[in-house]
């Protein structure tokens, strides 16, 4: 079942307010997007904990009703480069 | 479960680099999993591969084991380092080839 690029945007912003969400439709079938998600709060976390935080905000869809989600995670750049 | 979790500790722990993919590093059978097999090779790594479409239990296992809905997973002497989209950030920024080299 086919997820919009909106909910998916919705059910990142209601798990992390500050998200700056940007998706992209890789394939046009509604079933294959890659993600960016940009928030202060992944400041100082690992790379693997930034997208566990995406994949819990998602709550269990990736890999199941959301097959394939490109993601890239980061913190603002001002954070970056303190 | 508890038998997936040592199964899956035991693969983890024998093997300094390890990939849980879908299919095989020959027939990929899926392009995330293709694409970690391409980086792993351009890096020239020596890798064992798991396919978790050969194995259920490993399969719904591998999800729990390090908190992580997607395969592949990449673990490296033990730790999980990520999957398909950490490690072409890892190989894009060269921090990939400094962990695998290292432990060559």
């Amino acid at each position: 079942m086919p997820m919009a690029a909106s909910e998916i945007e919705r059910l990142i912003t209601a798990a992390i307010p500050d998200a700056e969400v940007v998706i992209r439709d890789l394939a046009g079938d509604g079933d294959h997007y890659a993600a960016r998600v940009v928030s202060r709060s992944f400041a100082g976390m690992s790379r693997i904990k930034q997208h566990q935080a995406v994949y819990a905000a998602l709550g269990g869809r990736v890999g199941g009703e959301l097959h394939a989600l490109q993601l890239e995670t980061a913190a603002p750049r001002t954070e970056n480069l303190k | 479960m508890s038998d997936a979790n040592a199964r899956i500790s035991e693969i983890v722990k024998g093997n300094d680099i390890v990939l849980f993919m879908k299919g095989t590093a020959l027939f990929p059978q899926c392009g995330f999993s293709s694409r970690a097999i391409a980086i792993l090779d351009r890096l020239g790594a020596k890798y064992e591969t798991i396919d978790v479409l050969q194995d259920a239990e490993i399969r719904q296992g591998i999800k729990e084991y390090s908190d992580w809905p997607t395969v592949p997973q990449l673990y490296v002497k033990g730790e999980f380092v990520g999957g398909s989209d950490i490690m072409m950030e890892m190989f894009e920024s060269g921090e990939l080839q400094q962990l695998l080299g290292a432990e060559a």
